[in-house]
């Protein structure tokens, strides 16, 4: 399929494992950039380190791949930078709510306008098969040899907690659902936190495609401007609602609440500064 | 520790200056005096230096602030004391190393209850008389400016102006207080003690009207904007913190985004987005907080993204003495970041340096896209004194990004090295930068002879930084017997010490650019018959450095790591006695 986001370089030499949930999250994504006509020169994908974290590797556009877990203040001055681009940060669970989980409470007090996908499948790939921060009760690995005996993160909950501008999961499972959402969720104006369930199917034998299938549903006649509500559902975790769980629209993003935006909307990089005034502060010191 | 009396020997010698130091609790407003003083002497045409050390409290505790008053220009603090304000008990006891026979003391003894002689005056006594309690510190600032015989048309204009918001009532109680402070002074002059003092005059040929004052911090802040600083992210810490709070004050003048980040981790790497977003950024922070912001800075090194770093030092290890100051953070900025990659390290030595050089910082790092580090340290920080105003450059800043073409390539292989640094959304090429080892476009890769070639385009760029340098200061005459080196802060107590020893042989070599150290300081290091190091720290680092670079080890080091600064005085006493050992030859 012909995709503007689409790399041109013939047998692109992709690092994840053969039916690997990301392989569904990369052409979800890059459909909805093209339909959202959003165009590849302002676009700019933000990633830490981890096998999500390489998605940026493999789709045309600008990428500053990071450190591990530190996408989110990145990205966060990006576009504060130049708020005409549109920014993307995209991680794994253990990138975005382990070793960057301080940023990720942070970043969503402050409120940019930035979309933060979270591939999250219970489980450390890169490091090979150790418990990330999502990992279930009693999860075995080679580290967690007695099974994961940490509750789990909630991201969801900890998000409408803290009153993020946007909230929603999603399955990779259903890449139709999954690209609505992904859609919305990059249209959205502040904060946007998608956390999309993708089965690693070499280091998670138990969250599998069917698993998360079977312990997932999609909400009902649910209202998204209901905070109340949408902590209830955050917090099911017998079965794992998905869909857009909660938004708050009138919130302004972080750039919009800067100075230097209030009267003039032209990006740091193009703007001149005035030496003029820089000699009248240094004559007040007289 | 040398003798008092060896110390006394070098205190204010050829220089007519006062020592003042008024000590108290914090939040007694010794600041308010000090600020009032300062620009009183200012505008009375002294040259005026002011120095504080404090506790890490907000209440109570032993504070003190040094105003040095002098016909000549001071910038180093001095260890004697002439005049003496102990606004409580525990003022004296805390400073009773430096207190000798000829300080005065004007003190309210009823309040301190000293163990020893002090000239009495009732403050608190005389400002109830006025009307409020509150007016101590300003009859203080009258007899000190009385001493100094300043028409008192000058206090009572300043303080005027200055308590102009306060209101009528406020003002004139000021102004009682100024001239209950002249009167008092009358009959002070009178006392034997004082008439002792040799009181300085104004200085008629120097125009320090028009000088400027400016703390370390706001010199700093301004070199900053200068060189064109857009964005500012940091934590809290100290003695770093004034920085990110006169450019947050600054911001909407000069289109900077300042944004208190949730921690280290989160400033440095904020600030190399925007570095990649086209913004000029810099962190301030101290050596807690550069530890954590290491791994972004050798990220700064991988991605070739400028950053702009600077680095209040204060005395560690761990959280040490988080207000006092230490030159001990030099091997941290110098090793900072895992990997191999190149940077660059100023040490400004006082306000003029802290100024240019933090502009330089910003040009410095664009064009080679690298980490600077600019490493002042809390004395530094906390000191000011009159000078020249800086000289702004004229014209456009100059940035060193490209606006980019299609085929662009963020890494593409130069002949000088360099790559063309593009910005998103400026041409119509992609912007990749990557943390893992990349190819020329910044994707990616494991090729093994790619990764010998990113290597050496990295660690090749200090090749040309080098030839970019800033050379030692030398100061003395070139047939030199001693030299003695030093770096950052001490720079002028080390000049100051050295007019007091006044003796031709000793030389002094003096680097603001400590790292990379240029080519051919072995040639000077030869010539010295002896070598002294000079550094605020307990293992000399400079020295180390020196040593890694020139193979020759520097044998007498002076080193002080109580948290205090040298004083030009015990400077010179310590230099005094190597300088006249006689050396062994073997």
């Amino acid at each position: 399929m012909n995709n503007i986001f689409n790399l041109d370089e013939k047998n692109m030499d992709i690092a994840w494992c053969p039916g690997c949930g990301n392989f569904g999250i990369h052409k979800v994504l890059k459909t909805v950039l093209a339909e959202l006509d959003i165009l590849p020169e302002n676009l700019v994908l933000v990633s830490g380190i981890g096998q999500a974290a390489k998605m940026p590797q493999y789709i045309r556009t600008n990428m500053f791949n990071g450190l591990h877990g530190r996408s989110i203040p990145v990205a966060t001055a990006i576009k504060a930078c130049n708020p005409e681009l549109t920014v993307i940060a995209e991680g794994g669970d253990g990138d975005m709510y382990g070793e960057g989980g301080n940023h990720f409470i942070h970043a969503i007090r402050r409120n940019p306008n930035l979309t933060v996908i979270v591939h999250d499948n219970m489980v450390y790939g890169l490091t090979k098969g150790q418990a990330s921060p999502t990992s279930q009760m009693g999860f075995k690995t080679p580290v967690q040899v007695t099974g994961v005996l940490l509750e789990p993160f909630n991201p969801l909950a900890v998000a409408i907690a803290l009153d993020a501008s946007f909230v929603a999961r999603a399955f990779i499972g259903d890449e139709k659902q999954t690209s609505e959402i992904l859609k919305e969720g990059i249209k959205h104006k502040g904060f946007a936190l998608i956390d999309i369930f993708q089965p690693c199917v070499t280091f998670n034998k138990k969250n599998t495609y069917i698993w998360f299938k079977e312990n997932t549903f999609y909400l009902k006649d649910h209202d998204y401007l209901n905070r109340l509500k949408a902590f209830e559902m955050a917090i099911q975790t017998e079965k794992f609602p998905l869909g857009i769980f909660y938004k708050h629209p009138q919130k302004k993003a972080f750039e919009e609440n800067l100075e230097i935006y209030k009267t003039n909307k032209t990006p740091l990089v193009k703007r001149i500064y005035d030496r003029k005034k820089l000699e009248n502060i240094i004559n007040t010191k007289r | 520790m040398d003798s008092l009396e060896n110390r006394l020997k070098f205190s204010a010698k050829n220089k007519p200056l006062v020592s003042l130091v008024l000590c108290g609790e914090a939040g007694q407003g010794i600041q308010t005096v000090e600020g009032l003083l300062t620009r009183i002497f200012k505008l009375a045409g002294f040259n005026i230096f002011a120095t504080k050390e404090y506790m890490s409290r907000v209440r109570g505790g032993s504070n003190s602030t040094q105003i040095i008053i002098s016909s000549m220009k001071v910038s180093a603090p001095l260890h004697h004391i002439d005049i003496l304000i102990p606004l409580d008990e525990f003022a004296i006891p805390h400073l009773k190393e430096r207190i000798n026979n000829n300080t005065i003391i004007l003190g309210d003894k009823e309040k301190i209850s000293p163990e020893r002689e002090i000239t009495d005056i009732p403050f608190t006594k005389v400002a109830q008389e006025i009307g409020n309690p509150i007016y101590a510190n300003i009859i203080a600032v009258g007899i000190i400016t009385a001493i100094f015989k300043i028409d008192p048309k000058i206090p009572l204009e300043y303080t005027r102006k200055r308590f102009f918001s306060k209101g009528e009532k406020i003002i004139q109680g000021n102004v009682k207080a100024i001239k209950k402070g002249y009167e008092i002074a009358t009959d002070l002059v009178i006392n034997k003690n004082i008439s002792k003092l040799q009181i300085p005059g104004p200085n008629s040929k120097q125009n320090i009207k028009d000088e400027m004052i400016f703390n370390g911090a706001e010199a700093v802040s301004l070199g900053a904007i200068s060189g064109g600083c857009n964005f500012v992210s940091a934590y809290p810490m100290s003695p770093s913190t004034g920085v990110l709070t006169f450019l947050s004050q600054q911001s909407n003048n000069f289109n900077i985004i300042t944004e208190q980040a949730e921690d280290e981790i989160s400033a440095i790497n904020m600030v190399l987005g925007a570095w990649y977003s086209g913004a000029r950024g810099m962190v301030t922070t101290s050596g807690g907080g550069l530890a954590l912001m290491e791994e972004g800075i050798s990220l700064s090194g991988m991605l070739e993204l400028p950053a702009v770093i600077h680095l209040a030092q204060r005395p560690g290890p761990a959280t040490g003495l988080p207000t006092r100051t230490e030159q001990g953070d030099l091997e941290l900025a110098l090793y900072s970041g895992h990997g191999e990659f190149p940077r660059v390290i100023f040490a400004p030595g006082g306000l003029q340096d802290l100024f240019y050089l933090t502009e330089h910082a910003f040009n410095i790092a664009d064009k080679y896209q690298i980490p600077v580090f600019i490493l002042t340290d809390e004395y530094l920080m906390d000191t000011y004194y009159n000078t020249q105003a800086f000289k702004l450059n004229k014209g456009k800043i100059k940035a060193y990004i490209y606006k980019t073409k299609k085929d662009y390539r963020r890494y593409r292989f130069n002949k000088n090295g360099l790559s063309k640094r593009g910005v998103p959304g400026w041409g119509k090429g992609f912007v990749l930068v990557d943390s893992d080892e990349h190819d020329e476009w910044g994707r990616i890769t494991e090729d093994k002879d790619l990764r010998i070639k990113m290597v050496e385009k990295r660690l090749n760029k200090i090749n040309y930084i080098k030839h970019d340098g800033i050379a030692p200061e030398f100061i003395g005459n070139e047939n030199y017997k001693t030299l003695i080196i030093s770096w950052g802060s001490t720079y002028h107590i080390l000049k100051d010490a050295l007019e007091y020893i006044d003796d031709d042989k000793v030389a002094y070599l003096y680097f603001r650019q400590v790292y990379p150290l240029p080519t051919g300081i072995e040639d000077y290091l030869k010539k010295a018959a002896k070598l002294i190091i000079v550094e605020n720290n307990a293992t000399s680092q400079f020295s180390k450095l020196l040593k890694l670079h020139t193979g020759i080890e520097i044998k007498h080091k002076i080193l002080k790591y109580n948290g205090l600064p040298f004083f030009a005085d015990e400077l010179a006493s310590r230099l005094d006695k190597i300088t006249n050992e006689k050396e062994v030859v073997r």
